[in-house]
């Protein structure tokens, strides 16, 4: 199915607007047009930083998961392995003030450390699913209880806190900017820009969607499919490291309640950018575009009081359903072979 | 399947019976089961009851209190089957996980004889409980709102932040904008947090660009509260006698309100520790002259830096 929605995108792309690229792009303006006659405040300077910044977690995330489900993969771990990360994290750090003052070198120790529990724990669900031939649903699904548990145990059910110097030194990274944008929206911007070139202009991007879209026949063409699906998941976790790393300045606690439910929203963005779940075709523009569409939908219900609270759900729903399918309905398809 | 483990239990309870009766014929066994915990102030409700436990067994060497957590409904059914069967308790008090699926095993504890406290969440039928423990949420947003009149005046602006969409949200809400009414206060919105600390600053961080003015905020927790602070310091909007109420009494807070936080100057109670409470009044049933069936609705109390002391606990985790 994938190929065909692929050649017929190709042959449409120069007579009429190619609504498979452009759909995640109308949605967000429409909707920024919905946030704007709303409350003019929506455009506000203020309030399009906190919603950059806010996107950046579930944005980074997302390019990893790009890589992952291009590669015809699924990660739900990603929650749960943020959570963990950021409750080490906060545990080496603290441990560190004693040797290692409040300074910078305590949070480099703490980012290394996030770093390397991100792409071990992404190495394990790619070991686990290639060489140990689980499902990755299986596989990811089993370290998405453990991570969770594993924070809840290390935070003895409560809630642990960074250390409140490290927390002054730590804070830049989310709340100052740098050339008029947060730090987070730069990261989010590099992570974005070396997605792109990886998955559009290099040969494991093209491995990623020959393994999406028929594995057979990736092994048959010398394509080492096992190491590069054990390096999607890497990729992953490297992601949800970054994430971490400007997650934990924000607010310097990690609980069992952190990242809740992230995987679920790193997978919508990813599909309302234009990847196809079942692998083979991935858009890393595309997942950025469903990021920042996920988070204004929030954003846009804060900011009015005519639905009810409790339709909130509803309406995220609605949005997402409606966004996914203004890019793969008939009616961009037909317009097209009209023209 | 059922059956089974009843048979088992039986078995398992006359051999220990068998073996038990020499030694413990006299002792009082009191069994008490709440959920394993998944939030922090769950976590500082098993800490308290594990505090109670020694506090009160030192107390009476004659009472045995034997403490089981549970990390789900059916779980904590089978758990308290096994009180019955295994540890022959003359009492037992429950937090209950939901109401509904835990209201049989309750009444099955009953008709083994023994003294039945339920503690915070009701069960779904009335009177099988002789003792009740529990918080006051319609008191604890009548409380937030009492305190927000005494600092307000008719005409300043405030937003609410609520909690998990839930009926005990609702009693909170409810109780708090009905004190309100009147005041001349205006409510410029209310949305949920979830008790969350991230759902928290993003609200807040949303309701802070959509409202040049607002004047105070009730949080009504204290981890929406701590998202709200950071939001607040962010927009670099703290300042001009701004001020925010939480609830719950987690002790990072109580300790900030010791210290003379201007912002959050005050904290309204909803103990974790109500557990220890409980074990009390029924250890009491065991032990005091005098009646003790019956409510016990704790109260919503401000925590000021005045009082906050005799809150604070350094070593709970909340």
């Amino acid at each position: 199915m994938s190929e065909t929605v692929t050649t017929q995108t190709a042959s449409n792309r120069l007579p009429a607007i190619d609504f498979k690229t452009l759909g995640p792009a109308i949605a967000l303006l429409l909707l920024c047009i919905i946030g704007f006659s709303l409350n003019p405040a929506f455009v506000s300077e203020g309030n399009l930083t906190n919603l950059l910044t806010r996107s950046a977690f579930i944005g980074i995330i997302a390019v990893g998961a790009t890589f992952v489900i291009t590669a015809g993969g699924i990660d739900l771990s990603v929650g749960s392995m943020a959570a963990v990360i950021a409750g080490v994290m906060i545990i080496i750090m603290n441990n560190a003030v004693g040797s290692f003052g409040t300074g910078i070198a305590t949070v480099l120790i703490g980012c290394g450390c996030s770093i390397i529990l991100g792409i071990g724990a992404g190495w394990i669900n790619g070991f686990l699913t290639t060489k140990g031939k689980i499902e990755a649903f299986i596989v990811t699904l089993g370290t998405m209880g453990i991570y969770r548990s594993l924070v809840t145990y290390f935070a003895d059910g409560g809630t642990l806190s960074l250390d409140f110097g490290i927390r002054t030194t730590y804070r830049p990274v989310y709340y100052d900017s740098f050339f008029g944008l947060p730090i987070p929206v730069w990261v989010f911007i590099v992570v974005a820009i070396a997605g792109w070139i990886l998955l559009n202009r290099t040969a494991f991007g093209r491995y990623c969607t020959a393994i999406g879209s028929n594995e057979a026949v990736a092994k048959y063409s010398a394509i080492k499919v096992d190491r590069i699906k054990t390096w999607t998941y890497v990729i992953q976790g490297l992601c949800v490291a970054l994430a971490t790393i400007i997650y934990v300045p924000r607010l310097g606690s990690a609980s069992s309640s952190t990242g809740v439910l992230w995987e679920l929203e790193a997978i919508a963005a990813v599909i309302i950018g234009g990847t196809v779940l079942k692998g083979g075709y991935g858009r890393i523009g595309g997942t950025i575009l469903g990021a920042l569409i996920l988070t204004t939908i929030g954003n846009i219900l804060n900011f009015t009081d005519m639905i009810s609270n409790y339709l909130n759900g509803t309406m995220q729903g609605l949005i997402i359903i409606v966004a996914v399918w203004l890019q793969r309905g008939e009616w961009g398809r037909r317009r097209n072979s009209k023209s | 399947m059922n059956l089974k483990k009843t048979l088992l239990a039986m078995t398992l309870g006359s051999v220990l019976g068998f073996a038990g009766a020499a030694v413990a014929q006299e002792k009082i066994r009191i069994g008490v089961s709440y959920p394993t915990p998944t939030h922090a102030w769950a976590a500082g409700m098993n800490w308290h009851a594990e505090k109670a436990e020694e506090r009160l067994e030192a107390l009476y060497p004659d009472i045995d209190l034997i403490l089981v957590n549970s990390p789900n409904p059916g779980a904590q059914a089978s758990a308290l089957e096994d009180l019955v069967s295994v540890n022959k308790i003359d009492a037992l008090v429950v937090l209950p996980f939901e109401s509904e699926p835990l209201t049989d095993p309750v009444i099955n504890v009953k008709k083994s004889g023994a003294l039945i406290t339920v503690v915070d969440r009701g069960l779904s039928q009335p009177g099988i409980e002789d003792i009740y423990v529990a918080g006051n949420n319609p008191e604890m947003g009548r409380v937030s709102a009492v305190y927000m009149k005494g600092r307000l005046k008719s005409g300043d602006n405030i937003v609410i932040l609520r909690g998990i969409p839930t009926l005990i949200d609702n009693e909170r809400f409810d109780a708090f904008m009905s004190e309100l009414e009147g005041s001349g206060i205006n409510v410029l919105d209310h949305k949920h947090a979830n008790w969350n600390r991230d759902d928290g600053f993003e609200v807040m961080q949303d309701f802070l660009s959509r409202f040049p003015d607002i004047d105070a905020v009730w949080a009504q927790d204290d981890d929406i509260a701590i998202g709200v602070v950071a939001a607040l310091k962010q927009a670099g909007r703290e300042a001009n006698g701004m001020f925010v109420v939480g609830g719950a009494g987690m002790k990072e807070t109580i300790k900030s309100i010791m210290d003379g936080d201007e912002l959050v100057p005050v904290d309204v109670l909803y103990p974790p520790s109500m557990i220890a409470t409980a074990m009390d009044v029924t250890v009491a049933a065991f032990k005091s002259n005098g009646p003790v069936a019956g409510r016990y609705i704790l109260g919503a109390t401000l925590i000021t830096p005045e009082n906050a002391e005799s809150f604070y606990f350094p070593d709970s985790p909340f």
